[in-house]
């Protein structure tokens, strides 16, 4: 528990620290924030009052204390294409990026750790070389271009996914009841297995384009850390001892290597988080990827930071959450913080 | 390291893996369509023809037209130098940024190493993607920026890196024996240390180069930076996606590929020198 507290305390920094960079990153809009905020059709006047309103003629230290005095209110501003409040529409949107992570993510590992630990049990074998072409193939390919050739070949060639235009296809089916906002989930909750398969469908193709992209760090690191202690003296003795490979393999090699394997996961954050803006963008998926990139086309900048802070502080919890079972799955870890 | 061990090594490292002489290959191709493009190209990339909207490749055109009937060929020629331009600068720029605020962190330590460092944890608190487009957005949405955002999410690797290894060889005899005699601390840093960490550096930066073109590439293909009718490839591939699913696949396929040949190249590149300087590091 000791480590969980101090590890919770470290996030505060990096928190403040991404607040801080929001905050300055809204003044160095170029030309004048009021007028900015004020919207295209604003005059002299509705500048002015958008100036007073938003304290910009206020000294920068104040302007920052109200940033954050509104933050803590969770008032985010309100969007100047949706004319929502900013929070309503990123939490709106949220599940469908989520789920589309998860569901990569998910992807990603299972399919990027039997890959390297098989790999690294037969070394330089054609497994090993097969894994070595995936991962450098992968982290070759840019996520969208991936996205887009899987369209081609199973929409458009095989006839196997559905059109690639949003989470369900809103003629056919209608979406669930809002339980969690991911579609998929709802159906289950709902019971309704038909659009449960849908939705599925739909999630398919951007799920596994988005995944094989963090694929690459994933099986790279599982293979390092497996060869790594499959050389170690504990994995040594315990063959000698004569256990079952079974036993070496997993409860002895493959439980050491999870830790390595967690370290990656924070830059597989954000590869996930990042590139989920550009495969939202190909699939019509409506998350808050594909509002960020509305938003930032219509100079919409209360809604870009609204954005850029909610993905922040999500990985910044991510990180957190990998650091506390790295704690679960290896006691060292407790001594070293 | 002499010419000819040099020279011996290079030869090792293409013999034990000739895919790095496969990369080498590739980018002297992308250099010179970098380069002279705009002699290469066997059509104007920016001249539209009516006549040939969307027509599949052929022997005039190559890799067929676009839906104005503009060459992709051509396009993908010439957009070499704009991508490789804005991935090359924003290395360039962290590289030089980053290895002066490392070596300037992990010198001085202190203050100066307790302020950069978290400047640089602050910057890493971001999906580095999600980062960029929120400098796009604020700083404004043209090329010049595109590059600044690249560099910036690109700046903690570079820093953190040379941090590392100035503050490993602060203390080593040479730098020792240069400053006892006499050296200012700037000479110390630039002419004593700085020369031994920038060969591991420039591996870091040729294995960076890739991701700094899927960076730049990504945020012209939501549409930032780059704007139509410049051919770039980011760009390209995103006009092309709206051919898809009536099966014109090469208006978006050509420029796709071109990118992930660049990337590929670099990453491997990037591989083959990290070989050759060390060797124990290939995992």
């Amino acid at each position: 528990m000791h480590f969980i507290w101090k590890r919770l305390l470290a996030t505060i920094p990096s928190l403040f620290g991404v607040v801080i960079l929001t905050f300055l990153l809204s003044h160095a809009l170029p030309g004048d924030p009021a007028a900015y905020f004020a919207g295209p059709a604003a005059n002299a006047d509705s500048i002015a009052e958008v100036r007073q309103k938003l304290g910009l003629d206020r000294p920068l230290i104040v302007q920052f204390l109200h940033y954050v005095g509104d933050l803590a209110r969770g008032e985010l501003g309100n969007s100047l294409t949706t004319g929502q409040p900013v929070l309503k529409d990123l939490v709106d949107r949220l599940p469908a990026s989520l789920e589309l992570s998860a569901f990569a993510l998910l992807f990603a590992i299972g399919v990027a750790i039997p890959m390297g630990v098989l790999a690294a049990i037969r070394l330089n074998g054609p497994a090993d070389h097969a894994c070595r072409a995936i991962v450098t193939v992968c982290a070759a390919f840019p996520t969208f271009f991936i996205g887009l050739l899987l369209v081609y070949v199973f929409y458009f060639l095989l006839g196997m996914a559905p059109e690639p235009l949003g989470r369900l296809n809103e003629i056919l089916y209608t979406a669930p009841p809002r339980v969690t906002g991911a579609f998929t989930v709802d159906a289950l909750i709902a019971g309704d297995m038909e659009v449960f398969r849908a939705s599925l469908a739909q999630l398919v193709l951007p799920a596994i384009s988005l995944g094989l992209f963090a694929l690459a760090p994933i099986a790279r690191i599982t293979r390092a850390a497996m060869l790594e202690s499959l050389s170690s003296d504990f994995v040594r003795t315990a063959r000698s001892s004569g256990l079952p490979t079974s036993k070496v393999l997993f409860t002895y090699a493959f439980r050491n290597s999870l830790l390595p394997i967690s370290s990656v996961m924070g830059m597989v954050f954000s590869f996930l988080l990042g590139s989920n803006v550009l495969i939202e963008q190909v699939f019509g998926w409506q998350g808050v990827g594909a509002y960020a990139v509305s938003a930032v086309l219509a100079s919409d900048y209360a809604a870009v930071q609204g954005f850029v802070l909610m993905m922040a502080i999500l990985y910044i919890l991510l990180n957190l959450v990998v650091d506390v079972l790295a704690t679960l799955i290896d006691p060292r870890v407790r001594f070293e913080g | 390291m002499s010419f000819t061990t040099l020279a011996r090594n290079t030869g090792h490292a293409f013999g034990e893996n000739p895919l790095t002489l496969v990369a080498v290959v590739i980018l002297a191709l992308l250099l010179v369509c970098a380069l002279f493009g705009g002699w290469i190209a066997p059509y104007d990339p920016l001249t539209t023809d009516a006549t040939a909207k969307l027509a599949p490749p052929s022997l005039d055109h190559w890799f067929g037209t676009d839906a104005l009937g503009r060459d992709i060929l051509s396009r993908v020629i010439v957009a070499t130098r704009l991508d490789l331009g804005m991935a090359f600068s924003a290395v360039a720029l962290s590289f030089g940024v980053g290895l002066a605020l490392g070596s300037a962190a992990g010198y001085l330590g202190g203050w100066t190493d307790r302020i950069i460092g978290r400047l640089m944890d602050t910057i890493m608190a971001f999906p580095l993607f999600v980062l960029a487009m929120g400098i796009v957005a604020a700083l404004g949405n043209n090329v010049a920026n595109i590059i600044i955002a690249t560099m910036i999410i690109n700046l903690p690797f570079y820093c953190r890196f040379a941090r590392a290894e100035v503050n490993v060889r602060r203390d080593l005899g040479y730098a020792e024996a240069a400053r006892m005699g006499g050296n200012r601390t700037l000479t110390v840093l630039v002419v004593h240390i700085i020369p031994n960490i920038l060969p591991p550096m420039m591996v870091q930066a040729s294995l960076n180069m890739g991701w700094a073109i899927l960076n730049a590439a990504g945020l012209s293909f939501i549409g930032l930076g780059v704007r139509p009718p410049t051919p770039e490839w980011g760009i390209m591939v995103s006009e092309g996606a709206s051919f898809i699913v009536s099966g014109e696949w090469w208006a978006f396929v050509f420029p796709g590929a071109a990118l992930v040949l660049a990337v590929f190249s670099f990453n491997l590149l990037g591989d083959g020198l990290r070989d050759l300087l060390d060797p124990r590091k290939r995992v």
